[in-house]
């Protein structure tokens, strides 16, 4: 299988062990990665709450540049692009005169015929390919699958699985041999968007998120978004109070990876705040021992890779 | 030649204001083959009736057209005076100058113009018109009633007192259905058991009530008034006959913890059961899926894995060698009244209907179902009637209420309001302070419909007496937080958010019919809208009937019903039944298809196009018995003149009489003049 590949922004920078463990985990399934010549941003920032349609043409540009390059279908791993992407081609299909508009600041062809797909649907859709290839079965991992806002919302553009009831993420987990929890929060709001401005906000949303997690019995929370990552991930400090283990975060990807073999260092599970070294011991030393002693000194967990 | 009169009606000034009815009747004189004209004031009044008997006797009219209302009207009318005048009434038709011409035009000339063109083609018609003979059936005077809920039960009883045979069909072991669920009932809180249950008795010692329980419909053939139909009687693995109902077996059952259907899946039941003690009939039946006997078997199991409920049998009535039997009989009307089940907000849902996984129900043990309170608030429930919640069996002191889940919600597939909810809620709230004074109960809600005797004040009493919170609002998520259940919901009167620690969570969720509705309804050839249930023939005017002729309907498989609606909609098919049972035989209107054999070439489009199931196969074989041809012949019984065949059969070999190609051109033509 053959995919444009659009890293956007944060896949070049605070999400960069998203992007690792993307590549070398579909790479792994077999999937071809292309990445988008010449990519622009998404809009996702600031484009899409200031200018319609700006917020539209810049990522129909992205997507008139997959064309050109013969592309059917793009992989936008982070939420936020898959978003925009997802709803400027939704837009764009439903309204011809918004088309025209877009047609006349793109300059360039664009048929709007490229589909946007999102990690956790291209993995759920591999699961047959990732069963049969798992080498170290994450067995006795238990995994809180975070799915935050933009990945399934709307459910007319995101539309891989029900936005009140999903169930993609917990079927990959399946299939790397860990055992999802069932918990609560899994659809509530980190705060993402208010994390440099409200930072205080953000720290009482991810405390609930994790601490629901914990109270699930889970070993590490599974995000397919680089925003709920730092969020949870870089936040956790901030949340955790005296005495409490901190919860590794890590992309869906990294856990996918870490079953299929891939080298930990690789997925880019030493950039995270909160160590990982007690998941990747636990996939370096199946069958599972009961509850490895995890807790090092955050801060010192960044660049151990 | 024909001598056709013409009869111009002024209806008063309903016609007489914008038709000139004389120039109408002057001008229909010189039509060839008109032998008589004439208008008057009110032609259905019994001197216009009598002009018309008059020209026909004087003049020996071979056809009457009377110019006046819609034959929806007057047809009748106007025939029985054609009739008893001696002329065949289906040489009398009706040109409509009211309803399709004075009524809906102001300008007198060219209406009276128009009011002239269409008798004149009314007049090429009925010079074509053949006689006809009125088709006369005899009627099996025995029902079928279809399920043995509260609304089979009443259809039952009042066609059994009206002293007609009665056959009541139900599938489960037991007669009863929701009703016998049920712990109180509103408007009157009164117990649903207690009134039920006599009913019941009264229809297994009725002796003109026959009960098949356990059996369901397998064919249905035949017409009004001559069904036949085939019921497939389930293997009880007990034999009713010999069984004495002691309950022994029950005792001895080493399978003791099935979930129990009439509790709701609250309580457990053993493999060999009675659904509930007042059971009709009080016969066990032993569930094959569950019995430690037939998983056995069907593991491939020489040995006999149990067998105990046999040992026990003082009678000997277990028998695990049962199979299912078959009973073929013939009846003349049938009652659908199949009832409704739950919407089920799990996640086994058919693919137009979304669910609510954000309830998180079957998964959040304290979230419940209304049926699955009623059992909880009911003396016979599995908690003795004491409202205890299922996760720890602690009696909940906050309980929430959540209204239209799944009704009233396109976006979840379902549109439709379910009419009960809200009396039930209330009902709830009700039997839950009563139970637990120091309980708080909270409904979420979007409207309150409480159409009906003593409803809304119904509801007001929950409120005002007893003390229910009513939030106007939904609830988005529901999570287990320990041991309550949080409830995010919304008050949209104050516009915010509220979020309440609840200790039981109940969703009113929608009504919808029976699984299995659309298999049935097919083969009772009745249609049924996108949900399932059972399209009556007219939503006014004829609602327990049918667009098939001889099947009624009553209770929830035709819509949402309560309690009083259900009884009432039986008791109407009931007397719908008595009444065409008054007569030996029936009369139909000979407007049906006839197939000419002679043109019939036998490639059966119609049989595939007949909605009404009434084109038969015939043989035509020569005096030595070799088959010529199979041709089509249509069941006049059945047929309902729609006319779908006659427009459907290539070698034009279908007629629909009275209504014939050759009529229909003579009309056309007649206007192209």
């Amino acid at each position: 299988m053959k995919l444009g590949y659009y890293p956007g922004c944060s896949l070049h920078a605070t999400g960069r062990e998203y992007g690792e463990s993307t590549v070398a985990t579909l790479r792994a399934l077999e999937v071809e990665l292309r990445e988008i010549d010449d990519w622009s941003c998404c809009g996702a920032t600031s484009a899409h709450a200031t200018n319609h349609l700006l917020s539209v043409a810049l990522p129909a540009r992205n997507l008139a540049l997959a064309e050109a390059q013969g592309l059917d279908e793009v992989l936008a791993p982070c939420a936020a692009c898959f978003s925009r992407l997802a709803t400027a081609r939704h837009e764009i299909a439903a309204d011809a005169a918004l088309a025209q508009r877009v047609a006349s600041v793109l300059d360039r062809p664009f048929t709007n015929h490229v589909a946007v797909r999102n990690v956790v649907d291209v993995l759920r859709a591999s699961i047959p390919a990732l069963k049969a290839k798992v080498m170290k079965p994450l067995a006795g991992m238990k995994v809180a699958c975070y799915y935050g806002c933009l990945l399934l919302r709307p459910t007319e553009i995101a539309g891989f699985d029900d936005p009140e009831a999903p169930t993609s993420m917990e079927d990959v987990v399946r299939a790397t041999g860990a055992t999802p929890v069932g918990w609560n929060m899994r659809l509530e709001c980190c705060g993402a968007a208010l994390s440099l401005a409200r930072t205080s906000s953000v720290v009482r949303l991810g405390r609930a998120i994790v601490e629901d997690a914990r109270r699930a019995g889970a070993d590490a929370i599974a995000v397919a978004c680089p925003m709920c990552h730092s969020n949870l991930d870089f936040r956790q400090s901030a949340m955790t109070r005296r005495g409490e283990a901190e919860m590794p975060v890590v992309y869906l990807t990294e856990l996918v990876g870490l079953a299929l073999g891939i080298d930990p260092a690789e997925l880019g599970l030493g950039r995270h705040f909160v160590s990982t070294s007690s998941l990747v011991a636990r996939a370096a030393a199946p069958p599972p021992a009961p509850a490895p002693a995890k807790v090092p000194q955050q801060g010192a967990a960044k660049g151990v890779a | 030649m024909s001598r056709i009169g013409v009869f111009v009606c002024h209806c008063g000034e309903n016609i007489g204001r914008t038709v000139d009815a004389a120039r109408v009747a002057r001008e229909l004189s010189t039509l060839p083959g008109v032998a008589h004209s004439e208008d008057y004031k009110y032609m259905c009044s019994d001197p216009g009736q009598a002009l018309i008997k008059n020209a026909i006797a004087e003049k020996k009219l071979t056809g009457v057209v009377v110019a006046a209302c819609s034959p929806h009207m007057h047809e009748k009318t106007f025939r029985r005076a054609c009739s008893s005048a001696g002329l065949n009434p289906f040489l009398c038709e009706m040109a409509n100058i009211r309803e399709h011409c004075s009524w809906i035009h102001g300008e007198r000339e060219r209406a009276t113009d128009k009011a002239v063109d269409l008798t004149r083609f009314i007049v090429e018609k009925v010079k074509r018109n053949v006689p006809l003979e009125t088709i006369r059936i005899p009627v099996e005077r025995r029902a079928l009633v279809i399920g043995g809920g509260i609304a089979g039960i009443q259809a039952a009883l009042d066609i059994a007192d009206g002293g007609r045979e009665v056959v009541l069909v139900e599938k489960e072991p037991s007669i009863g259905g929701h009703m016998s669920q049920l712990s109180e009932t509103f408007p009157t809180l009164d117990c649903s058991q207690c009134i039920l249950t006599p009913r019941m008795v009264e229809v297994y010692q009725h002796p003109r009530i026959k009960l098949l329980a356990y059996s369901e419909v397998d064919e249905v053939s035949g017409y009004i008034g001559n069904f036949t139909v085939k019921i497939r009687r389930k293997a009880r693995s007990v034999d009713e006959n010999l069984c004495n109902g002691c309950g022994a077996c029950q005792k001895v059952c080493i399978v003791k913890k099935v979930a129990s259907e009439f509790d709701a899946g609250l309580g457990k039941r053993t493999a060999i059961y009675v659904p509930f003690p007042q059971a009709v009939p009080n016969i066990p039946v032993i569930d094959r899926a569950n019995c430690a006997h037939f998983k056995a078997k069907a593991k491939g199991l020489k040995k006999d894995a149990c067998g105990k409920c046999k040992e026990e049998c003082a009678r000997g009535a277990v028998d695990f060698e049962q199979v299912d039997t078959f009973v073929t009989m013939k009846v003349g009307a049938i009652v659908v009244a199949t009832g409704y089940q739950l919407y089920s907000i799990g996640k086994e849902q058919p693919a137009t209907l979304k669910g609510y996984g954000e309830y998180g129900y079957g998964t959040i043990p304290d979230v419940i179902d209304g049926l699955q309170f009623e059992r909880l608030a009911s003396a016979s429930g599995p908690t003795g009637g004491k409202i205890l919640r299922p996760s720890d069996g602690k009696e909940p002191k906050r309980v929430v209420f959540l209204q239209c889940i799944g009704s009233r919600d396109p976006e979840k597939g379902i549109e439709y309001c379910s009419k009960i909810c809200c009396m039930y809620v209330a009902k709830h709230t009700m039997l839950y302070r009563h139970k637990v004074h120091d309980g708080e109960a909270t409904v979420f809600y979007m409207d309150i419909r409480a159409g009906g005797k003593g409803y809304e004040e119904f509801v007001r009493r929950a409120i005002e007496e007893d003390g229910a919170r009513y939030v106007r609002g939904r609830v988005a998520r529901l999570v287990r937080d320990g041991d309550v259940v949080k409830v995010y919901g919304f008050d949209t009167l104050s516009g915010e958010p509220m979020v309440i620690d609840a200790d039981l969570v109940v969703l009113a969720t929608a009504m919808r019919p029976q699984p299995g509705i659309e298999a049935l309804a097919q083969k009772l050839s009745v249609s049924y809208d996108g949900h399932g249930f059972i399209n009556e023939a007219h939503p006014k005017l004829r609602p327990v009937e049918t667009n098939t002729a001889g099947v009624y309907i009553a209770g929830a498989c035709q819509a949402p019903r309560d309690i009083p609606d259900a009884v009432a909609m039986a008791s109407a098919a009931a007397s719908k039944i008595l009444g065409l049972f008054s007569q030996e035989m029936l009369e139909r209107e000979p407007t049906v298809a006839k197939v000419d054999a002679a043109l019939c070439a036998g490639c059966f489009h119609c049989e595939r196009v007949c909605p009404y199931g009434a084109v038969e196969r015939r043989e035509i074989r020569d005096r030595k018995g070799n088959l010529l041809k199979v041709v089509a012949e249509v069941n006049g019984g059945v047929c309902q003149g729609c006319g779908t065949c006659q427009a459907t059969c290539p070698s034009k070999a279908v007629e629909l009489q009275g209504f014939t190609d050759e009529q229909i051109f003579a009309q056309i033509n007649a206007l192209a003049i």
